[in-house]
């Protein structure tokens, strides 16, 4: 317990099991024989393949253009051939198109890509080069989500940005490439955040770092210490300290508003990795490539942070690290919101913070909720989730709505706790989508009947 | 997905090379790992919050009182499994909430009623109480309470006896109560042959006599109200099984509240305004004056008296910790506890003070389990995000 730090109400402690590869330096991780860079990276439209099969790429090419404005350029990840665009697994469920690159061994740069800028040139560029370059980089937010930098950094006219947060939390159990990061690279993240706080033109960064790690908090509090408007503090460890919303709250004490954005409220959350890809982006023209990925999980026999390519197969990765006898789970991310895998063909997304392989036993059978109170008390949101789980539970979406289901950011809190192990996220998860396709129907039926064709007869 | 690109062979991705682990994984939504906490341990762990009390019950009323408790906790048992047979619904005996129900009914029993007095309570609070609303979790009433109240009716002459099995001493605030609690340290019986009122039934007449002469009554704290109050404390008084011993309950809570499975908020709020109401709630004396315990001004010591009274002796501490607590029957949010509690205080002290029984928590908490969705509909928190930002 961290008394009288900075923290969000609500929430819990759940054990860390951070140790297996908290004191693992980042290592190059395994180059496959074939790379799948997917072109679903994250939130927002698809990417669109600019090569054709049998194309030679270097690495830092581009190899795929942004989609839409909510959407991210893809690079190629290391020199070598297109082998295919087609079908692959993706992380996410389903099934997404990607780009087969098979790697020629060589890892040559793409002329322009690799080239140290100079300070003064970097300190000249304007917000707007800034952002370009980030764009440009394919940077989307690395903490998960993959929610593409330059659209967070372009806020609409009317909504400015005070304060620039880089999130070193890392809240969920098992994963430490932030932390690792932040101990290897400190010096990298801020200036990563610098360009940031100019991009936005905010009065002010604070890095946020759990009170867990306080060797890294240490080390940035010496890389920030004597510049203006920067500042490195410590918060509480508790779960999901790292989410934006919460985050937020416990620095600045205000609340996204329901259904709003950090920039509703002057603010602007990025996790440890992008700052580093910023300034990767910025000071030495790399666009985003690679990521630390930890490799963890008690079903994993060398647990592991590794600075992954994009587009690795997770196959690879448990190749190079071993995987133990009764292992049954393959994660993508952490054990709280990470997602779990029907095939360790997936590849390693921009926002794939870790690949856990754990032997938990398969969930619980669920019985009634006895109403212990548990999820309320503890919800970081003020939710109840012991109504939403019985009106799931009854596939009461009407209901749900009106118990505010759709402002759950499914942290996972209210279920890890439940004593009936009752799959209340898993409910919610469910609620929300029943109630976006509902809206969609909804909104199908009023242009139809809008349109003077479509009416039909009473 | 996306639209299909179709590459032929590609349709899923082609085999890397032999990684020497099958590709077969549990697929689940997140969270991943739970805790191991599960209802079966949270009940057994309020099971054994209760042994203090009932080990109490035991070496105040003698071994009969453990025999009770016993016979109690083996109907609810057996009631619960042989209900849920006839009812086709899996047999969940093993999670011990049948036991809670049992021991907690016991708790609230005369130390002396009849063996089948138990029986018959545990089957009505297990059957109707909790299976009938759909088995944990789905009853909207303390199953124990329902069997205690059904007694209430069926048993009168067992369960509210005007005269009560004491095994010990029996000086309880003279200085308050005058003659009435005179019977008992006037008696000259030994230990084993006094028989008097609980505390509560004895000091409901008397309160407003107490309350009007009041200038006769300033007596200084002395040795005999010490004991007496250690007598309460400790559960050398009359009462039902589970209530005497204060110390024992308080252990019990502790336990409880060291797990988190109950919350200071709703026993606190409970026991708080049940006193304070004692204290502002106005009482017909016997010349037929409304006047109350506040008219007791300065008088400290009849003021401390009277609620020790109310506090240590009965089941108000009992009720405190170990049923307004119920998590079933409670509500979530914690201005709900708090307005719940209250709720029951008030009604505690309403029944106790102008009431047809001395003792008023078995039905407080009933009346306020039956508001418990009305009272959590409208203290829902505020949701995350919901609130103008602050300038």
């Amino acid at each position: 317990m961290s008394f009288g730090l900075p923290t969000f109400p609500g929430g819990f402690h759940p054990p860390d099991r951070k140790a297996p590869s908290a004191g693992c330096a980042i290592a190059p991780g395994p180059m496959p024989e074939r790379l799948a860079v997917s072109l679903a990276q994250g939130l927002g439209a698809p990417s669109r393949p600019v090569v054709a099969a049998g194309d030679r790429v270097l690495r830092g090419q581009l190899i795929a253009e942004p989609g839409g404005f909510v959407s991210a350029a893809l690079h190629a990840p290391t020199s070598g051939q297109v082998q295919a665009i087609g079908e692959c697994p993706h992380p996410a469920g389903l099934r997404a198109n990607a780009i087969y690159l098979v790697p020629d061994g060589a890892d040559q740069w793409a002329p322009g890509t690799n080239v140290p800028a100079s300070e003064d040139a970097v300190a000249a560029s304007k917000p707007k080069e800034i952002v370009e370059k980030v764009r440009a980089a394919g940077l989307v937010g690395m903490g998960g989500a993959a929610f593409p930098t330059h659209v967070k950094l372009s806020p609409p006219a009317g909504k400015a940005i005070d304060t620039v947060i880089v999130n070193g939390c890392e809240c969920e159990p098992y994963l430490t490439a932030d932390h690792r990061l932040m101990l290897e690279r400190p010096a990298d993240i801020v200036k990563g955040l610098r360009l940031l706080v100019r991009a936005v033109g905010a009065a002010r960064g604070i890095i946020a770092v759990e009170a867990n790690k306080p060797d890294a908090h240490e080390r940035l509090l010496r890389e920030v210490r004597g510049i203006e408007g920067l500042a490195c503090r410590m918060v509480a460890v508790k779960y999901p300290q790292g989410a934006e919303k919460q985050l937020i709250k416990a620095l600045l004490d205000r609340e996204v508003p329901s259904g709003g954005l950090p920039m509703d409220i002057g603010a602007l959350v990025q996790n440890v990795g992008t700052a580093v890809a910023v300034t990767e982006a910025l000071y030495f023209n790399r666009p985003l490539t690679e990521r630390v990925v930890t490799v963890s999980g008690e079903g994993l026999e060398r647990p592991a942070n590794l600075l992954c390519r994009i587009g690795v197969p997770y196959k690879a990765l448990l190749a190079a690290q071993g995987v133990r006898p009764g292992a049954r789970r393959l994660v993508s991310g952490g054990p709280m919101m990470g997602l779990a895998q029907w095939t360790a063909d997936v590849p390693v997304l921009k926002g794939t913070s870790g690949v856990l392989v754990l032997s938990t036993p398969p969930p619980p059978d669920w019985s009634a909720c006895i109403n212990c109170g548990k999820c309320v008390e503890s919800c970081p949101t003020y939710l109840m989730p012991n109504r939403l789980s019985k009106l799931g539970e009854f596939r009461r979406f009407e209901d749900m709505a009106a118990h505010h289901a759709l402002d759950c950011i499914e942290c996972g809190v209210c279920t890890w706790q439940c004593p009936a192990k009752r799959p209340i996220v898993h409910w919610i998860r469910q609620g929300k989508n029943e109630l976006r396709l509902a809206k969609l129907k909804a909104e199908a039926a009023k242009k139809k009947a809008e349109t003077p064709e479509g009416v039909l007869p009473q | 997905m996306s639209e299909s690109a179709g590459t032929p062979g590609l349709k899923s991705a082609p085999p890397t090379a032999a990684s020497g682990f099958p590709d077969q994984w549990l697929v689940s939504s997140s969270p991943h790992e739970r805790s191991t906490e599960s209802v079966a341990q949270i009940m057994w762990t309020v099971v054994l919050a209760l042994l203090p009390t009932c080990v109490a019950g035991v070496v105040v009323f003698g071994w009969y009182a453990g025999v009770l408790i016993v016979i109690s906790a083996a109907a609810a048992v057996a009631a619960e499994a042989a209900v849920q047979k006839v009812l086709h619904r899996p047999v969940t005996i093993g999670d011990g909430s049948a036991v809670v129900t049992g021991v907690l009914l016991a708790c609230c029993l005369p130390p002396n009623c009849s063996w089948y007095v138990p029986v018959v309570g545990s089957f009505v609070a297990i059957f109707i109480g909790k299976q009938l609303f759909g088995g944990l979790g789905r009853n909207y009433f303390n199953p124990a309470l329902i069997g205690r109240a059904f007694l209430q009716f069926a048993f009168p002459s067992q369960i509210s006896m005007p005269q009560w099995p004491i095994v010990t001493r029996a000086s309880v605030f003279e200085s308050v109560t005058g003659s009435i609690f005179k019977v008992a340290a006037g008696s000259p019986g030994g230990p084993d042959a006094t028989s008097l009122a609980t505390p509560l039934a004895q000091i409901k007449p008397a309160l407003p006599a107490a309350v009007s002469p009041l200038a006769a009554l300033g007596e200084p704290l002395n040795q005999d109200k010490l004991d007496t109050l250690r007598d309460l404390f400790l559960g050398n008084i009359p009462g039902s099984i589970g209530e005497v011993s204060k110390l024992a309950i308080l252990l019990g809570g502790l336990i409880l509240l060291l797990n988190r499975y109950i919350n200071w908020r709703l026993p606190l709020a409970y026991v708080g305004m049940a006193l304070l109401a004692v204290l502002l709630l106005p009482v017909k004396d016997s010349s037929g004056h409304w006047t109350g315990l506040y008219a007791a001004e300065r008088h400290w010591d009849i003021i401390g008296e009277t609620l020790s009274v109310h506090l240590l002796s009965g089941g108000l501490l009992l009720g405190a910790v170990f049923m307004i607590t119920d998590m079933v029957t409670s509500p979530t949010t914690s201005k709900g506890q708090v307005i719940y509690g209250i709720a029951g205080g008030i009604l505690v002290a309403l029944i106790r003070l102008y009431g047809g029984y001395p003792e008023g928590v078995c039905y407080s908490i009933l009346l306020v389990n039956a508001a418990r969705l009305i009272v959590e509909k409208y203290t829902v928190p505020r949701v995350f995000g919901t609130r103008t930002r602050k300038s």
